[in-house]
Order: C-alpha cells, then sequence, then structure tokens
C-alpha cells in the first residue's frame, strides 16, 4: 500500500528551479533511498516533504490524505518525522531531557502543566536510549556526545512518536565507518514499525539497507524502482559520471 | 559547563532561600522609609518575573509588560474611586484578570497565527502597543489625563484598612513568594521542558508537532496576569497611578531588571530589581562625590542605568546571576530517574 505519495512536485526559488515535476511513492514498511549528485534537489524534495519549505506546485499525501500545504506539527500529528540533515538535538539538556522532550510532544497542555506523562514516560524513554545505545550517557548534556551518538539520538528522538514514516537527512554525514555500520544495524529494526525516506550521499550505505530508490537530477526524477534495478539503470549511471 | 549532571552545585535554592530569610524580619529592623521601599521592590519583582517568564523562559522580546501593569493599575484605581470598591479580595482578582484578558488580545495579534512569530515583531508590536494606551491615558481626562488618578483609598479586607508599612509589605511579600514558588514549578515541569526547547531550538521542536505559537501564547498570557497583579498591587502602595507606569520607559526599566540580575532564573530578576532600585535611589545621594556629579545624577541617573545595561549585555550576558548559578543549572534538568533506573542504564557500545 502507498503510504507518501508524491506528485509533480515542483519547487521554484526566484528564477531557480529547484525541483520540477517529481513524482516518488514509499510504501508501507520499505526503506526508501532518494540519492542524486549534489544540487539534484534531494534536500529540497525531503524539505518540501517535511513542511519545512512549501512546494510551488504538486501534491504529497500521506496514507491518502493532502498534507501539501499542513504545518509541520500538523505533519507529525499526522505520522511523519524528520531528523535534519545538520545534527539539531538540543545540546544544553540532557541526553535523557532530548528524548523526553520529543516523547511528550502529543500531550495535551495542561498533561505536561502538572507534568503527569514524566513518570509514564520513562519506560519508553529508557527504552530508547537503551536501543540507540546512549542509557549509560543519559544525564550527561546531548552537546557533549560524540557526533554519532548525537546522530543516533536525533533518529531516536525522530522515531520515539511511532511514526508512520520517518525522513532522515544524510544520517551518517561525518561519521566515521563503524559508526556508520552501527546506523545501519540500528535502523533495520524499525522497518516493522514504519517507512524510512533517506537522503544520503554514501551509495553504499544506501544500497545496504533500501529496498528501492529514487534518483533525481537537476531537479527531475530520472529513475525510480527497486535498488537493484536502479543502479543498473544507464540514466543513473550516466547522471553520476557526468557529475564526476 | 560540565556535562555531568551530579557534579554541579545547586545554588539556586540557597540564594532563594537566604533571600526570603533575609526579607522576612524587615518591617522589624528598618524604619518606616525602608519598609515602603522594600515593599515597592517587592511588587515591581513580580512585573519583573512576569517579563522572565515571557523571556527569559519562552524567548519572546516583550516590551508590553508595562501595558498590562498600568491599565490593571489603572482599571482598579477607577473602580476605587468612581465605585467604592476596596476590597483587595475584589481588586486583586480583578487587576490579575484584567492582566490576563489584555495579553491575551496581545497575544492574538502579535503571537497566535499559523507561524511562528519573530521576536522583532512581538517586541515592536508589544512596545506599540504599550506606546499607544500611554498616549491614550495622557489625553483622556476621565482618566486624569498626564495628571493619573492621585489619593487612591487604601485597600480594605473587610472592615480592616491596609496601610503602607508592615501589613502592605507582608501582603505584596506574600503574593511575591507564592507567585515565585507557582512559576518556579511551571518551568521546572514538563512544560517548562517544552519552553527549554522552544529557546534552544524553536523551528526543531515545531516538527516533533508542538504549536510553538500556543506555548508562546500560554506563556505571555500568564505573564500578562502577574504583571496586572503587580500593577494593582503598586497604584494601591503609591496610592496614585499614572500614564508612566503604562509606557515604554517602565517596560524598557523591566528589561533592565531582568538582564541585569539574570535572566531565565526566576531569581535573577527579583535580585535585579532589588539592586536596580537600590542604586537608582543611592547615586543622586553620593554627595562625597562632589557637587558637580551629584547635581548630574540626579537627574543623570538613568544614564547610569544604561551604561550599566550595556556592559551587562556585552560582558556577561547570563546577568549578575551567572555568576554564582551554573549554565547546567540555569537549563535545569526535567526527567527524573529513580535509583533503580541505574539498572537500566547499562554500559552500550561505544562508538569508535
Amino acid at each position: 500500500m502507498n503510504l507518501l505519495e508524491v506528485r509533480g512536485l515542483t519547487k521554484v526559488y526566484g528564477t531557480l528551479t529547484a525541483l520540477s515535476g517529481a513524482d516518488m511513492v514509499v510504501h508501507d514498511h520499505e526503506f526508501h533511498g532518494l540519492i542524486g549528485p549534489n544540487g539534484s534537489g534531494k534536500s529540497t524534495m525531503l524539505k518540501c516533504i517535511a513542511g519545512a519549505e512549501m512546494a510551488t506546485s504538486g501534491t504529497v499525501s500521506l496514507s491518502g490524505r493532502d498534507i501539501t500545504r499542513s504545518t509541520p506539527p500538523e505533519r507529525s500529528r499526522a505520522g511523519m518525522s524528520l531528523k535534519f540533515q545538520i545534527t539539531a538535538i538540543l545540546p544544553q539538556l540532557s541526553v535523557y531531557d532530548n528524548l523526553l522532550l520529543a516523547l511528550q510532544a502529543h500531550d495535551t497542555m495542561f498533561t505536561l502543566i502538572t507534568s503527569r506523562s514524566r513518570r509514564p514516560l520513562h519506560d519508553e524513554v529508557m527504552e530508547l536510549l537503551t536501543r540507540f545505545r546512549l542509557a549509560d550517557r543519559r544525564d550527561e548534556l546531548a552537546g557533549y556526545l560524540s557526533h554519532g551518538q548525537q546522530q543516533w539520538l536525533e533518529i531516536a528522538m525522530a522515531l520515539s512518536r511511532k511514526p508512520k514514516l520517518l525522513l532522515l537527512d544524510e544520517p551518517t554525514a561525518g561519521m566515521s565507518p563503524q559508526e556508520r555500520r552501527a546506523t545501519g544495524d540500528l535502523l533495520q529494526p524499525i522497518k516493522a514499525r514504519c517507512s524510512l525516506l533517506i537522503v544520503e550521499h554514501d551509495l553504499d550505505f544506501i544500497k545496504d539497507i533500501c529496498d528501492s530508490l529514487t534518483v533525481l537530477d537537476q531537479g527531475q526524477v530520472v529513475a525510480s524502482g527497486a535498488t537493484s534495478d536502479v543502479q543498473n539503470d544507464a540514466r543513473v549511471r550516466e547522471a553520476y559520471l557526468a557529475h564526476g | 559547563m560540565n556535562g555531568q549532571p551530579g557534579s554541579f552545585r545547586r545554588v539556586l535554592p540557597v540564594i532563594e532561600i537566604t533571600l526570603l530569610v533575609l526579607a522576612l524580619p524587615l518591617p522589624w529592623v528598618l524604619d518606616e522609609f525602608w519598609v515602603l521601599f522594600a515593599t515597592k521592590i517587592c511588587i515591581l519583582a513580580l512585573l519583573a518575573l512576569s517579563f522572565d517568564l515571557v523571556w527569559g523562559y519562552a524567548g519572546i522580546m516583550s516590551f508590553g509588560q508595562a501595558l498590562f501593569f498600568g491599565v490593571a493599575g489603572y482599571v482598579t484605581a477607577l473602580l476605587a474611586t468612581k465605585s467604592g470598591v476596596t476590597s483587595i479580595f475584589v481588586l486583586m482578582p480583578t487587576a490579575a484578570i484584567v492582566g490576563l484578558v489584555l495579553a491575551f488580545v496581545v497575544a492574538v495579534i502579535v503571537i497566535f497565527g499559523k507561524r511562528i512569530p519573530s521576536v522583532i515583531f512581538v517586541a515592536l508590536g508589544t512596545l506599540t502597543g504599550s506606546y499607544a494606551v500611554e498616549r491614550l491615558a495622557r489625553g483622556w481626562s476621565w482618566v486624569g489625563g498626564q495628571n493619573g488618578i492621585s489619593s487612591l483609598p487604601r485597600l480594605t479586607a473587610g472592615s480592616f484598612e491596609i496601610e503602607e508599612g508592615m501589613i502592605f509589605f507582608y501582603i505584596a511579600l506574600a503574593i511575591l513568594v507564592v507567585t515565585y514558588v507557582l512559576v518556579r514549578l511551571l518551568v521546572r515541569s514538563q512544560f517548562g521542558l517544552v519552553l527549554t526547547g522552544i529557546r534552544q531550538q524553536e523551528g526543531r521542536i515545531a516538527f516533533f508537532g508542538y504549536q510553538i505559537q500556543s506555548y508562546k501564547g500560554v506563556v505571555f498570557t500568564l505573564a500578562g496576569l502577574i504583571a496586572g497583579v503587580s500593577g494593582g498591587l503598586f497604584a494601591f502602595h503609591e496610592g496614585f497611578v499614572g500614564p508612566g507606569q503604562l509606557g515604554p520607559v517602565l517596560s524598557t526599566q523591566v528589561v533592565l531588571y531582568v538582564l541585569f540580575g539574570g535572566s531565565g532564573t526566576l531569581v535573577g530578576a527579583v535580585l535585579g530589581v532589588g539592586i536596580i532600585e537600590l542604586i537608582s535611589y543611592a547615586l543622586p545621594q553620593l554627595s562625597w562625590l562632589g557637587e558637580s556629579v551629584t547635581a548630574f545624577l540626579e537627574t543623570g541617573w538613568p544614564i547610569v542605568l544604561g551604561l550599566l545595561l550595556l556592559g551587562t549585555v556585552m560582558f556577561r550576558p547570563t546577568g549578575l546571576i551567572g555568576l554564582l548559578v551554573s549554565d547546567r543549572e540555569r537549563v535545569g534538568s526535567f526527567g527524573r530517574p529513580g535509583r533503580d533506573d541505574n539498572a537500566a542504564a547499562k554500559p552500550g557500545h561505544e562508538p569508535a
């Protein structure tokens, strides 16, 4: 079943067309990679899907519901979650509090004022911390974590509300090879719970974890389909070779 | 700043309790003038708390706190002079409601909306509102025009008349302490965690599903309530309410209190009021500085305060309280894992 459906997505900045009529489908429980050379429009497409940018035209639907004009909080409530390209954890809060902040997001204001969900959410916080190998650093300031651990914390925060679709913008950027492998291992188990749309430069990482790919070049989709089919596509090879 | 939670000293409660212990016996050891002075500090501390809540916790630069303070003062003064209502149990709740409703109206205009408002937009919006209402009060004879409303009757509690002095001091102190405790509970609750998130990564936490505008609007409205109570108390303590209590000058003074004392700690705001008010009073009295300097300070003391603010912003952005309180303690900790949870926190894989 189609979870995310993008049709004719176009984004124009002044005289620059960053994205032109892009189509893409992400199915339930599918890991979908969005790749392309630098400046191909990957991050723009992800931002339009997440609501960080408003598309100039085209539609974005999640579970059949049109969310093209929805605000980020509305998209979050519809089941979408995002990890930014630049790590956006809260460095002056503890690792524990970062996750608590993400987990309590859909509680009512009254619940938060009376701190009624602090105890009930504790087990969930600890479960996520343990799963993402951060339990022993829970009381440290998030800003003191290594770069890789900050990325894991942010993925854990993005996953905390049990989204239907998780958007990851370059999750392995700046990671060591070991951290990259560990990130792949951490992501695999979430397939049973949600779909993943991932923008990444590391093609080996993408090929290892993604079931399907969409390739962008100069703001247009040049190929889309199963990973094995797309990586052998002549247009894809040409797009990558043309950009060195 | 230390990353380990157990390794910082908790200084804030010590400062808070020390200040309270020092304040309690003041009417017994000070003469009448200084008791009135201390009462004024307690009342203005409420106003400073309201600004610290909006700026120090929710990142809203409001130049309109005096608007809620002054309008609440005018409404209660009018009730007392035109309708003869003097009961503290009627006038103070009225002041609170006036501040709350007015702040909500302003929030609807400058905060609530589809997009998160910028700091500058809110600052200019509140400044304009404050200025406009001050001009209105100056030109409206029904509310006393330039002269304001003077000779207010004393507040009463039943048949008891509340004189300025010891009783008024303890009433103001009690209201300050209760408000302080409630605000402290709020900012250390899970709601306070959201405010911390807003302050650090406003754009980011919207993607978790938080309606940033709603949180800011609620904080702004609550702060309006506190400023309203402060305005009501101030009017009856001074026996007077005038256009100066509505305008940008007082709003800016509140900014000075909080930035000087240290924003985002609550107690910094209270300290800021005490120290700035003492400096403002003491500067023109410093006769040993020479006649010409004293003559300058009589009218020019705001220039000294301005320089003080400039110095604080440039060299000590965390304010005076930043000298005593670590960043870690200022931001606070919101999760409360129990002791037995340590078992669950087994060391995990360490990335190379």
